[in-house]
């Protein structure tokens, strides 16, 4: 397990290394940040000094390597327009997202399974039938509809809950989160539940089909003639069998919407990274832009970390190092 | 899980029953960008500098229509000509009590000078131009500079004084290039944006920065001027997309929003909200390659650059209907130019008309030009920086093939837009400029001049237009300190200007600002959104 580990930490390496390459070229062709920083009336002696200061004097594979050498030193660069270090920057919004992104995950987790469960049980049923049916409503919603929609009707129209921001913050074990306040469960309630509209859809689906296949199977059959109770055979035996595909997917999705709840973000006035990237892309903010990629790429490489370490738990059968390497 | 949902329930119901509870003294705002810093020196932007003069203010302000007005200096004059005194208000103190005085001015000045975080602003070119700064005692300055400064009020209305109590010196003096007596370690953008130095002397002080979430000011009730403002805490959520933003007044989470938009506007009558228009100084207008032979998107049948000559930009001119695209594209919210600063302003002319749309004397002019049958051109543009950018760039295009201009269009987002511009490699590109200083010589300066760096003039002249005679009449205007000779030569220059048409104007761009109903608020022509304007109807 831990050879397994430090491997796929060393190869994650190699991934940010060539990440960071790709990205920060890229974001090198687009533009000159100088013409959208420094206004007009600023004069030339002192626009060639912001240059200088911003190193963007020099050629591109000369700021490459030197963004590469700080970064080594665990310094990803100081936003253009902010004046802050790019990570501060992140992080400073990473707690909104966060919370935000588990609780629509908590919402798909006892939706997507629950429902699932229960279409795939009573497939031919009225029951199962309008789940599967209302499912598809579900994903092909267009996400920045679907929360004007969520606005609408309970912002506007019925005046349940507000229409965007976050609420008031407490500070717990330095972090700030809104989720200990009742005005803050108001605030993240309509974005989470936009956030989580679409997985539940995924999940659902996928659980249903899951548990209509391993009924038919040989095992399911085996212990109902043995005269296993009924939800012990749902527990025991088909949910930990269907499990890994679910799994598989949420993590993914997790770190999808850490990463990408951009729109969502954008339509509820959440102010979490998807705004900071969007914004920091249009202003050619190109530290952000790599430092939050690099990030996110991190991410990705852990929650994929992770999932592979749940499906040995899940799964007795899955050996994480094959033997013999 | 299930344990957790059921702990979600129940604070969910509780919120309901909970909500609706509102603070009539509380002003939300929701604002359509967010401000960068509460450093007031840090990067001179509208929202930035909108935040910024909640908190500090300048010797001089600028009223909702631009005039000057006394703010921390009760009266100013020029002693001589190359002195500036200002009088400091008597009254004047910052929120901790302090009073302002002098060596605030000195402090303030200092640090313009020593931000070493500052992204560029015109902040330092004042502060440049300043050689020293004598106190005969705490409430007299003598700015001197080097040459007549006759516009330098106006620029001081930009620049925020500060409190010279965060520093640590012996004597302070002012002086280029040097530390000005300082011991201690000059603030950085991140120093105020952790919120301990942000003393100023304005009307609301900060309470919360957060940055990406809101920003909280709660009212200064040590203000010393003669109006408290009615709101006793202000919060201001960034909502950056005008969908978002408009419901979220509707929903009544903000009483007050900046640019909804015109669109909407009879959605918010209809729904009971009031609504503000105000003309703003910005100007929209395009910016024609006249400085080279071969220009990038053009192609003439003579295989030379049509748009040097002076025919062929009026004729452009008139074959645009100003009025038409204000109604159709615009929604009716913008107003004509007759030049580049609003009429009535100082130094625009007094008697100016909205140049003639004309396209059957605008075609006669292209054939006495040499170009009967048109020629090829490219309209370039941005298509998400200026209220409808792309649609009125293409609007002109069909204007322009009217008359046998052969026109495209080219838009393409700010990022790549303006980097391009800067390399000249467009033939016709949308510029758009508002004048804070209020009065004419600002857009000349900048857009107009011939680009000289040593003068600081014509920095975005990136069509290369010049003209000596304009040159000769500006720099003269720049050094006059007589008003009334000053405004009469600025009007000289901008009679040339609009005789070459180099740069056609088209319209000047309106703020709007949507509110609950019960409140009254006045727009600024510099587009700032202020708490400060919006009043309780008392009835």
């Amino acid at each position: 397990m831990a050879v397994f580990i430090v491997r796929r930490l060393l190869q994650s390496i190699l991934v940010l290394f060539a990440v960071s390459i790709v990205v920060f070229f890229a974001v090198y062709t687009v533009g000159d940040p100088i013409e959208l920083l420094v206004s007009p009336d600023v004069s030339q002696e002192q626009r060639d000094a912001i240059i200088a200061r911003l190193g963007l004097d020099k050629p591109v594979w000369d700021q490459y390597l030197s963004f590469l050498w700080r970064a080594l030193h665990g310094d990803l660069g100081t936003s253009f327009v902010h004046g802050i270090p790019a990570v501060t920057l992140i992080l400073q919004r990473f707690p909104a997202t966060l919370e935000l992104v588990i609780v629509a995950m908590i919402l798909t987790c006892i939706f997507g399974l629950t429902l699932g469960l229960i279409a795939g049980l009573y497939r031919d049923d009225w029951m199962g039938k309008s789940i599967m049916n209302t499912s598809i409503l579900g994903f092909s919603l267009p996400n920045f509809w679907q929360g004007m929609v969520l606005i609408l009707l309970f912002s506007v129209w019925l005046g349940w809950l507000p229409a965007s921001g976050r609420g008031p913050t407490t500070t717990v074990l330095g972090i700030p989160l809104s989720i200990f306040t009742v005005d803050g469960w108001r605030h993240i309630a309509l974005p989470a539940v936009n956030l989580a509209i679409a997985n539940i859809a995924l999940v659902l689906r996928m659980t249903a089909s899951g548990v209509h296949e391993a009924q038919g199977q040989d095992y399911v059959r085996f212990a109902r003639a043995k005269g296993v109770k009924p939800g012990r055979i749902v527990r025991r035996h088909i949910l930990r069998n269907i499990l890994i595909p679910v799994v598989t997917v949420i993590g993914m999705e997790f770190g999808t919407l850490i990463a990408y709840s951009t729109i969502t973000e954008t339509v509820f006035s959440w102010p979490g990274m998807g705004k900071l990237l969007i914004d920091s892309v249009y202003r050619l903010d190109r530290p952000v832009v790599v430092a939050y990629v690099m990030l996110v790429t991190m991410l990705f490489v852990i929650i994929n970390l992770v999932v592979d370490i749940l499906y040995a738990v899940l799964d007795p059968r899955v050996q994480l190092l094959e033997p013999g390497t | 899980m299930r344990r957790y949902f059921g702990f979600s329930a129940i604070a969910f119901s509780l919120a309901c029953a909970f909500g609706g509870i509102s603070h009539a003294e509380t002003l939300r705002i929701g604002l359509a960008s967010e401000p960068t810093a509460v450093d007031p020196h840090y990067h001179q932007t509208t929202p930035n500098e909108a935040l910024i003069s909640h908190i500090f203010e300048g010797l001089v302000k600028m009223s909702p229509d631009m005039e000057l007005q006394p703010s921390l200096a009760s009266k100013w004059e020029a002693t001589d000509e190359t002195t500036w005194t200002f009088y400091l208000d008597e009254r004047a103190q910052f929120s901790n009590g302090e009073p302002f005085t002098a060596q605030d001015v000195i402090y303030s000045f200092c640090r313009i000078l020593n931000n070493e975080t500052a992204i560029g602003t015109g902040l330092t070119n004042v502060a440049r131009r300043i050689q020293a700064i004598e106190t005969p005692d705490d409430k007299t300055v003598h700015l001197k500079t080097a040459a007549p400064y006759p516009v330098l009020p106006n620029e001081l209305a930009r620049v925020p004084m500060i409190w010279s109590g965060i520093a640590e010196f012996d004597t302070l003096e002012f002086e280029q290039g040097g530390d000005c007596g300082v011991t201690s370690s000059w603030p950085t953008v991140n120093d105020f944006n952790q919120g301990d130095l942000v003393i100023g002397t304005g009307p609301y002080s900060l309470k919360q920065y957060d940055k990406g979430g809101t920003i909280i000011l709660e009212r200064n009730d040590n203000y010393w001027g003669d109006e408290l403002p009615d709101w006793t805490e202000v919060r201001m959520v960034a909502a950056p997309s005008a969908g978002p933003r408009l419901t979220g007044l509707l929903a009544g989470d903000f009483d007050l929003i900046e640019n909804p938009a015109a669109r909407d506007l009879k959605r918010i009558e209809e729904s009971n909200f009031s609504y503000e228009i105000k003309p703003s100084v910005r100007i929209m207008f395009f910016q024609l390659d006249v400085g080279r032979d071969e220009s990038p998107f053009v192609k003439s049948p003579k295989g030379d650059n049509p748009l040097q000559n002076q025919k062929v930009r009026q004729a452009i001119s008139m074959a645009i209907d100003r009025q038409a695209i204000i109604d159709r594209i615009m929604d009716g919210v913008a107003e004509p130019a007759t030049q580049y600063l609003p009429q009535g302003m100082f130094g625009t002319i007094e008697d100016a008309t909205v140049p003639e749309y004309n396209p059957e004397k605008a075609k006669e002019l292209l054939a006495e030009a040499g170009y009967p049958d048109g020629f090829e051109l490219t309209l370039s543009a941005t298509n998400d920086r200026y209220i409808n950018d792309a649609q009125l760039t293409q609007a002109v295009a069909q204007y322009l093939s009217r008359i046998g201009i052969k026109t495209n269009v080219d838009t393409m987002t700010s990022s790549v837009y303006f980097p391009k511009r800067a390399k000249r490699e467009f033939s016709v590109s949308l510029g758009g400029w508002g004048s804070e200083t209020g009065e004419a010589s600002n857009y000349l300066q900048y857009w107009v001049t011939t680009t000289n760096p040593e003068l600081g003039v014509g920095g975005s002249n990136y069509g290369g237009y010049s003209n000596p005679e304009l040159d000769e009449i500006f720099i003269e205007a720049t050094r006059t300190l007589d008003d009334e000779k000053r405004s009469e030569l600025l009007q000289q220059a901008v009679q040339l200007a609009l005789d070459d048409m180099a740069h056609i104007p088209l319209h000047f761009e309106s703020g709007i600002w949507a509110f609950r109903p019960d409140i009254t608020y006045e727009g600024r022509a510099d587009q700032r959104t202020m708490a400060t304007h919006a009043k309780l109807k008392k009835d």
